[in-house]
């Protein structure tokens, strides 16, 4: 469970998160969604203790951020940084590789090696592990870097905009595959998303974040609707119902 | 590929052991005594002081890339080397009889501070302008030789600082270079922890996010790098290129993982630096060109030609 408590949070003087309380129930997949600018990224960086907690309270699987060690909460949750990107000549199977750290500290044993098999299996990178990942196409460095976090066999899993420049097949093969991360191997998985078909295709819950606060929440069925994208997006969009579940017609 | 570095490194070794101003047989030098002083006392010293300074200097340029994310920096030229000498500058005004501890320890404090200056310079630059990094390390080495350079004149030294600054090997003999076997232990030190420096290159975030202690392993390797470039200067001299060249060839052929790339990376640099004194000791014999010398003409020719095919990959 991912427990929020008063959370607020300033950049240069401004405040990008203003007040969140937020409590996020165990397995599913949990889509973020918002403007530009909302705070998305800040919230799970927040979470993700990349940046430190100001003010508030974050618990994630009984681990307090801020209170617990670093190498201890990297076995608890894998984050996926907005727009990842690494200039090294790194391969597929060694990126992969490093998300087992947590776990060997340094000394790959066999039980790492297995996991990281498994992981590139699981996404289709078999066949591509030896690769150089600038020998690769945007769509398949994208799945190299949620294979990382999927090895680094986490509870929690934390994914900003993983489908920035997928085309329609490789976002929803990503798609497909997070999907699988929760309901086959019981991962927790938090994901912001702009496009919000997908995120009502794929997700079990939406959060909708505005100006630093959470003004909607709950099964994609409930929150998705004309008004609220008039409000929050400041957009007319149509929303139909197709096969029970809110479509926007962009 | 390592075999056939290993190989070649060997023929170099060999060569290095039998060429030489003094005219000596290969028996001469195993079976007269004579020849066995010249073998022990001379050569032997030199080749392996080119090929520990060698190894040291490349794997150390490829730990300062990983470390400033940038392809184009190395720290002979970006500060540490500058500051090496300035160390013992300052070590030899103010304790004129100074032991070769103190210069040691001089050299490497003023590289370590020089490094983590550069550090804290270039931190602040964007990673979308790539070849801001080495412009900025460029100018900062200059700033520090500019300083090196006037204090030198000042105190009549500059004839000394001459040596520090043009690296090259005709003076090495035993108990002259044994300095430089620090350079390698901390070289190996890297190796130690190659796993965690490679982490680096993912950002100082995903890193952490990984559960690596970025501080701990950024001042280890730091100071790696000091002491190497430190040994190096005080040793024989400012080389500079080797850091540059031989890890951009390497992470060509063998990646940017530093496990892998490491050890290809020491044999490179070793062969580089050889190859520089043996050509150095034969092209206009038997006057010798100083290695620095060598290194510079073969160095700049290869860097022209990588910024040419590389700014499009960094
Ligand atoms: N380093 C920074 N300096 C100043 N302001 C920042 C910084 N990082 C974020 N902000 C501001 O904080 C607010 C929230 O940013 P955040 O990145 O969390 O938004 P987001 O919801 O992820 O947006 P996007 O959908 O564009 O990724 C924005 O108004 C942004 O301008
Ligand atoms: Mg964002």
């Amino acid at each position: 469970m991912i427990r929020i408590e008063g959370l607020h949070h300033q950049i240069a003087g401004a405040e990008v998160l203003r007040g969140i309380d937020l409590t996020l129930p165990e397995g599913g997949v949990t889509a973020l969604i918002g403007p530009n600018g909302a705070g998305k990224s800040t919230l799970l960086s927040l979470i993700a203790r990349l940046i430190r907690v100001q003010r508030g309270r974050i618990e994630i699987g009984g681990h307090v951020v801020g209170q617990t060690r670093d190498r201890d909460l990297a076995r608890v949750v894998a984050v996926l940084a907005q727009g990842a990107h690494v200039s090294a000549r790194l391969r597929v199977a060694e990126l992969v590789g490093f998300g087992r750290y947590p776990w060997h500290l340094g000394r790959p044993g066999a039980a790492d090696h297995a996991a990281v098999d498994a992981a590139l299996e699981r996404f289709d990178l078999t066949g591509l592990r030896h690769r150089f990942l600038d020998e690769l196409s945007g769509g398949q460095r994208q799945r190299a870097f949620v294979a990382m976090a999927f090895a680094q066999d986490t509870p929690y899993l934390l994914l900003d905009e993983p489908l920035n420049n997928l085309d329609i097949a490789a976002a929803r093969d990503l798609m497909t595959l997070v999907r699988g991360l929760a309901d086959e191997a019981g991962r927790t998985v938090v994901i912001v998303l702009h496009d919000i078909n997908y995120a009502t295709a794929f997700a079990d819950r939406l959060v909708v974040l505005k100006q630093g606060q959470v003004v909607a929440q709950g099964a994609p069925g409930e929150v998705v609707s004309a008004p609220l994208l008039a409000d929050v997006f400041g957009t007319a969009a149509r929303v139909e119902q197709i096969d029970g579940r809110p479509v926007v017609l962009v | 590929m390592r075999l056939a570095g290993l190989g070649l490194l060997a023929l170099l070794i060999v060569a290095s052991l039998l060429i030489g101003a003094a005219d000596m047989s290969a028996q001469g030098l195993l079976t007269t005594a004579e020849g066995r002083a010249l073998l022990f006392e001379s050569r032997l010293p030199r080749t392996l002081a080119a090929v520990l300074a060698g190894a040291g200097l490349a794997v150390s340029g490829q730990v300062m890339q990983v470390l400033a994310r940038n392809r184009f920096v190395e720290p002979m030229t970006a500060g540490a080397g500058q500051s090496a000498a300035l160390g013992l500058l300052i070590c030899l005004l103010l304790l004129p009889g100074a032991s070769i501890g103190a210069k040691m320890a001089a050299a490497s404090v003023a590289a370590l501070a020089g490094s983590l200056g550069l550090m804290a310079l270039i931190r602040p630059l964007p990673p979308s302008q790539p070849l801001l990094v080495p412009l900025v390390a460029l100018v900062y080495g200059g700033v520090i030789g500019g300083v090196v350079t006037f204090i030198a004149w000042q105190g009549d030294l500059m004839q000394l600082l001459g040596t520090w600054l043009t690296g090259e090997l005709s003076g090495v003999l035993r108990g002259r270079y044994e300095l430089l076997w620090i350079a390698a232990g901390a070289s190996a030190l890297t190796y130690l922890i190659a796993d965690r420096l490679t982490l680096l290159t993912l950002g100082e975030d995903a890193a952490r996010a990984l559960g690596l202690n970025v501080g701990l392993v950024t001042a280890a390797a730091v100071a790696a790098v000091s002491v190497v470039t430190a040994m190096v200067v005080v040793t024989i001299g400012s080389l500079p290129f080797v850091g540059l060249v031989v890890p951009n060839l390497t992470a060509r052929l063998a990646g940017d993982n530093l496990r892998r790339a490491l050890p290809l990376t020491a044999l490179a640099g070793a062969g580089l630096v050889l190859a520089a004194d043996l050509l150095g000791r034969v092209v206009r014999a038997p006057y010798e060109v100083p290695a620095a010398t060598m290194i510079t003409v073969i160095g700049a020719a290869a860097f022209v030609v990588l910024l040419n095919r590389g700014t499009a990959r960094v």
